[in-house]
């Protein structure tokens, strides 16, 4: 089976023209691969580039340099330099992502928020609201928030949303940006016990995790960002 | 999914005397898409909507369409009397005042039932059911339906002209600031529901506005424009957490945070 995720020597760096144009490098040299069934956890200190890697990943940031190689329907795309149209294909079918915040839309019940990413996906509506029961009784969350929309939830509340929508799916690539950073011990196992099945079934994830204990109990390999600090600053 | 595009824009460009009004704008939409053009006043934005729904004709380049029969047509030489057809079956245009899309002195019923009888529905009975529908789908009351817009406040003339503009199922809708000046609170409702319709109706959508909170909530792609030209283009979430240009940094930068 061929390799869900190949990243070569992907460049980032931010130019500022609001301060005269300032550039600053990000990360440079960026290379790793994922398998399936494996979780790699990116490490170093805050500020290394951790989550500018996933939103690059994602297709959120742009990228100056280098690939980012999906297996997707079929074949192989290039994330660095796929157009809008397939980087929302990609987003559809391929790589899920959970994000620290949850960017909340007014008016929309949690259980939907939760349930749409299936119903995108061709899902029936009542299957996936059932799937999204599960999950988010299985995070313990409230059953009397479900029919609430999530903005004026508690920071954790929000996060379990959140990852319960991000896990919903089958992506066979799934990105995490720090989903265990407003859990009680309790939900961070949960989601340990979330990302074990996801391992099991084949998904190659990549994510950060500040929390040591989460980390040492789902990462098969730390991958240290630190190695790919970009060089000085070039303007 | 179809892998043809609805419509395909090729340098497209208006001048007023020496004035740019829009220049050299290319880009293609796809059915289901809804792209955001941004920027501020005086930015070409209005021009460039107003240009594509054939309101004003450019100075040079194409627009084309694909109509419902899978054809091509360049819409810049079909007749005036197609293009006034296509604007009333297969396209919608939600203007910024609603007073500028509504028959302001006939009852609500009679706006949305007026665009399915251009299309040659004549059966009284249907037609009032369809209305009713339709009114309920935005969230009107049923009660409101032989009032007239004038009597309505302004977030229900709004979603009283996206429902005329609905009702014959197009599968293009032009829209002009469809939030502007309207609270904040109302503002939210119309987003949900502009948001819900666009997605269960798998309809296309050129969304003119100023606010980029509405583009990242309804767009998927969007264009910023300043000074007639478009200075970055791309996946909405990309252009507005990674802008490129220095315009768009700025316009990001200046976003109030509450």
């Amino acid at each position: 089976m061929a390799t869900p995720l190949v990243v070569s020597d992907v460049a980032k760096s931010f130019t500022m023209h609001l301060r005269d144009g300032v550039t600053l490098p990000v990360v440079a040299g960026v290379s790793f691969s994922i398998r399936a069934g494996e979780c790699a956890v990116l490490g170093g200190p805050s500020g290394a580039g951790k989550s500018s890697i996933l939103k690059m990943l994602y297709g959120n940031y742009a990228v100056d340099e280098g690939q980012i190689i999906v297996q997707h329907a079929g074949g192989l795309i290039d994330v660095a330099s796929a157009n809008p149209r397939a980087v929302l294909a990609i987003r559809r079918q391929t790589i899920g992502y959970v994000s620290q915040f949850l960017r909340t839309v007014p008016r929309v019940p949690a259980l939907d928020v939760v349930a749409e990413p299936l119903v995108e996906r061709g899902a029936d509506r009542e299957a996936a609201r059932d799937k999204a029961r599960e999950l988010l009784s299985q995070l313990n969350l409230p059953e009397k928030l479900w029919a609430l929309p999530p903005a004026t939830f508690s920071g954790g509340e929000q996060q379990r949303v959140n990852i319960a929508r991000g896990f919903i799916t089958e992506h066979p690539i799934l990105l995490l940006d720090e989903p265990t950073a407003s859990l009680d011990a309790k939900n961070r196992d949960v989601v340990v016990e979330l990302i074990a099945g996801k391992k099991a079934a084949g998904v190659a994830l990549l994510g950060i995790f500040h929390d040591q204990d989460v980390r040492d109990a789902v990462a098969d390999r730390i991958i240290d960002v630190t190695a790919f600090a970009a060089g000085r600053v070039a303007a | 999914m179809t892998d043809e595009p609805l419509l395909r824009v090729s340098e497209l460009s208006k001048f007023y005397g020496s004035r740019v009004g829009c220049e050299a704008i290319s880009f293609d939409l796809w059915p289901g898409e809804v792209l955001a053009v941004v920027g501020e006043s005086g930015s070409g934005k209005t021009t460039l909507l107003n240009c594509l729904s054939t309101r004003l004709l450019p100075s040079s380049g194409t627009a084309s369409y694909r109509m419902r029969d899978g054809q091509w047509r360049e819409l810049y030489r079909m007749s005036e009397a197609e293009r006034r057809f296509l604007m009333r079956t297969d396209w919608g245009f939600v203007h910024q005042n609603p007073a500028d899309g509504l028959r302001m002195t006939v009852s609500a019923g009679a706006n949305v039932g007026e665009r399915l009888m251009a299309v040659g529905d004549r059966h009284y009975g249907r037609i009032r059911a369809t209305a009713v529908d339709w009114l309920s789908r935005v969230e009107i009351d049923e009660d409101r339906i032989d009032d007239e817009p004038r009597a309505f406040s302004g977030g229900m003339r709004q979603r009283l002209q996206i429902a005329r503009n609905l009702v014959t199922g197009p599968r293009l809708v032009f829209m002009d600031e469809p939030t502007g000046g309207l609270d904040v609170s109302v503002q939210a409702r119309l987003l949900d529901l502009l948001r819900g319709l666009v997605t269960d109706l798998g309809l296309a959508a050129i969304v003119v506005t100023h606010d980029l909170a509405v583009a990242r909530l309804l767009s998927q792609r969007m264009m910023v424009m300043k000074d007639g030209r478009v200075v970055e283009s791309g996946l909405t979430d990309r252009v507005l957490d990674d802008p490129r240009a220095p315009y768009t940094q700025l316009l990001v930068s200046s976003i109030l945070q509450v």
